[in-house]
């Protein structure tokens, strides 16, 4: 029997039975859709972490008040003390070792901010010029903090893009005075749209040289500290040498130090497993599939075991019978699969249309696995039924009624 | 080429043995017409099973063509029932899903054989026996009668030496029936040895030689040859058709 009359044959058997075949097929192009979808909302989740990790910067290294141990729990946390601050001085010493190439010291508040009658609550941001490069932000109009002395409090300000759009409309807001607290400021920059990243929104933020902030706040402590490394190889370095700095300058250990790249480790690795685990829960419906394909396939041949012995006594060997359910397994099972595949296509972009910001797309090997378990579970399931068709006695299959 | 000895065929049944059939000798020559009659029960369609290799005896032997077919494998009997033989059933036995164009394609399709070729044997078919208006028809929309004519159709199409019978007038009118009947008979001017099992006295005398059985025994013969009689010239008639 020629290949395209044994497939021919099965389609026509298929279709012959038409609502059943349609079942399994749906049956099918579910599990594989699943696997599609949900892999790719794994691997979206994944990537959009990695992705907001990068864009904060690269080697970058984040210091902050507090010894946490990687439990997460100090017994400074645990007795409640409230960590020694870190300060502008702190931050500078940083710069002493040899690892480290720039810093950006972090202090955040909320402020009011006004121009004219238009005023609103805002997130300012009090740093030094390098924070621009080592946080990679891009600057639209005018520039960013003054380089220079990190020390001085100059009454100027760098806008977020929708903050000046809120405050300026489409008027320059370059060289004009706004009010922040009780202190007035020039806008001398601002930022381009960056949108959102690490839940932090740099389009509506305020950024004033730190010192400013400071006095703003009333405050000489520094909420974070970000530290690049001079290349991807002096990260631990880096990481050592600022926890020897400031240990120094403190007499005991009372900061943490974490790097990007080990955090962003971290969640690769709890992504990676979580987008696994998911493919594995939905691959559980294509074995699922799979026995109700068995299931169906033994119904098809106990309903022809007329037809069964009717191809017998017209010369079909056991074999070429096998090969026509085997046919009609893997056509059920392949067209499923690649309706899966269709149907799992139209669902990640959906989810792209609603959650623009996720990066949603089923990996390559997620979608090979997916259509080669969907096709081998059909195959596989229908080897018993095939088998049993192939065995039947032609004589009493022709007299069965 | 048909030579069975001292062929038995038993069934187990629980506990129990049933003997359908219970040492049968019969020659068949080619382009013989036989019929087989006897009541029911009596073994004839295990004796036409047997005969077209659908199952084997229990002891005895077998021989088809001059070859021992007697222990063949179910491969090597699917190879030999494709190539030779021809079956028609009481029940028509068409598959409900296909055309008549399609049913009668379908040892051709089974064979292997190149569409081009089978397009034209089916055309050919169909014209011989009546069936070129009712080509794309499903078996249900046919009548008894143009259904034997498919059946018929499609045993032939692989141009069988032997065409096995079994009851074909059983679910037909008397008027059909003999229709039927004329067309088989119309193969064996071709050469065709057709066995027919019938328990219909008057279908069953159309053979030129007559088998009667009773209870899985053959237990008399009329017509022109009996092989039991004259084996000597069943033999010798035989032999140009070996191969
Ligand atoms: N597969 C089988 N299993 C058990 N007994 C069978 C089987 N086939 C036939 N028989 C028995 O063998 C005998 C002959 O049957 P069969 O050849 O069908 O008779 P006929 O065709 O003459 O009516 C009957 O007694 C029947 O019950
Ligand atoms: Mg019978």
């Amino acid at each position: 029997m020629k290949f395209v009359d044994v497939v021919q044959f099965a389609s026509g058997s298929l279709r012959g039975s038409r609502t059943r075949a349609l079942l399994m097929m749906l049956a099918m192009s579910i599990g594989v859709a699943a696997v599609v979808v949900l892999t790719g909302l794994g691997e979206g989740a994944r990537r959009y972490v990695v992705n907001q990790f990068s864009s904060l910067g690269t080697n970058l290294l984040i210091v902050f008040p507090g010894r946490t141990e990687t439990t997460g729990f100090g017994p400074g946390m645990l007795l409640g003390q409230i960590p020694r601050e870190i300060t502008l001085d702190d931050a500078q010493a940083l710069l002493r070792s040899r690892a480290i190439g720039r810093i950006a010291p972090l202090t955040v508040g909320a402020s009011q901010i006004s121009r004219d009658a238009l005023n609103r609550e805002v997130a300012v941001l009090g740093s030094t010029a390098d924070l621009l490069e080592v946080r990679h932000m891009s600057i639209g109009q005018g520039q960013f903090l003054p380089a220079g002395d990190v020390y001085s409090s100059e009454s100027v300000c760098v806008l977020g893009a929708k903050l000046k759009r809120e405050l300026f409309g489409q008027q320059n807001a370059i060289g004009a005075w706004v009010r922040l607290g009780d202190r007035r400021f020039r806008v001398i920059g601002v930022l381009a749209i960056q949108g959102e990243s690490m839940g932090f929104n740099t389009d509506e933020i305020v950024i004033v040289p730190v010192a400013s902030a400071h006095m703003l706040f009333n405050t000489s402590g520094l909420f974070r500290i970000l530290v690049e490394a001079k290349s991807r190889d002096t990260i631990e370095r880096a990481k050592q040498d600022a926890e020897q700095i400031l240990s120094g300058r403190h007499g005991e250990r009372d900061v943490t130090v974490i790097t990007q790249d080990a955090v962003l480790a971290t969640f690769d690795r709890i992504l990676r497993a979580l987008t696994l685990a998911v493919a594995g829960i939905a691959a559980i419906s294509l074995a699922v599939a799979g026995i109700l394909i068995m299931n169906v396939m033994l119904i098809a041949v106990s309903q022809r075991v007329r037809e069964i012995g009717l191809l017998k006594a017209l010369g079909a060997p056991a074999a070429q019978i096998r090969n026509l359910f085997f046919a009609e397994a893997i056509l059920l099972s392949g067209i499923g699969s690649v309706a899966g595949l269709i149907l799992g296509e139209i669902g990640t972009r959906v989810i792209a249309q609603i959650y623009p910001a996720l990066p949603v797309s089923a990996p390559w090997w997620a979608v090979l696995a997916a259509f080669g378990t969907a096709l081998g579970t059909g195959i596989l399931f229908s080897v018993w039924p095939a088998r049993r068709a192939a065995r039947l006695d032609p004589v009493m299959a022709l007299a069965r009624s | 080429m048909i030579r069975l000895e001292n062929v038995s065929r038993i069934f187990a049944v629980g506990d129990q043995q049933v003997a359908a059939l219970r040492g049968i000798d019969l020659n068949i020559a080619a382009g013989d017409y036989v019929s087989i009659m006897g009541p029911s029960g009596s073994g004839k369609s295990t004796l036409l099973n047997l005969i077209g290799l659908l199952d084997r005896p229990s002891s005895g032997t077998y021989r088809l063509d001059g070859g021992d077919v007697t222990d063949l494998s179910d491969e090597q009997q699917a190879k030999v029932r494709s190539e030779k033989v021809g079956f028609v059933f009481q029940a028509f036995h068409l598959v409900p899903r296909l055309t008549a164009a399609m049913n009668i394609e379908l040892p051709l399709i089974l064979a292997g054989i190149p569409a081009d070729e089978r397009k034209a044997r089916v055309e050919e078919l169909m014209e011989n026996y009546g069936l070129t208006d009712r080509a794309d028809h499903r078996p249900d929309q046919l009548s008894g009668g143009q259904r034997q004519r498919v059946a018929i159709a499609r045993a032939t199409s692989m141009r069988p030496t032997v065409l096995l019978a079994d009851e074909p007038t059983g679910n037909l009118d008397q008027a059909t029936g003999k229709e039927v009947m004329n067309l088989l008979e119309q193969l064996v001017a071709q050469q065709v040895t057709l066995i027919v099992v019938t328990h219909d006295p008057i279908i069953g005398g159309r053979a030129a030689r007559q088998v009667r059985m009773v209870d899985g025994q053959i237990t008399g013969e009329t017509g022109q040859f009996v092989g039991r009689a004259m084996p000597a010239e069943t033999e010798r008639r035989a032999e140009p058709d070996l191969r």
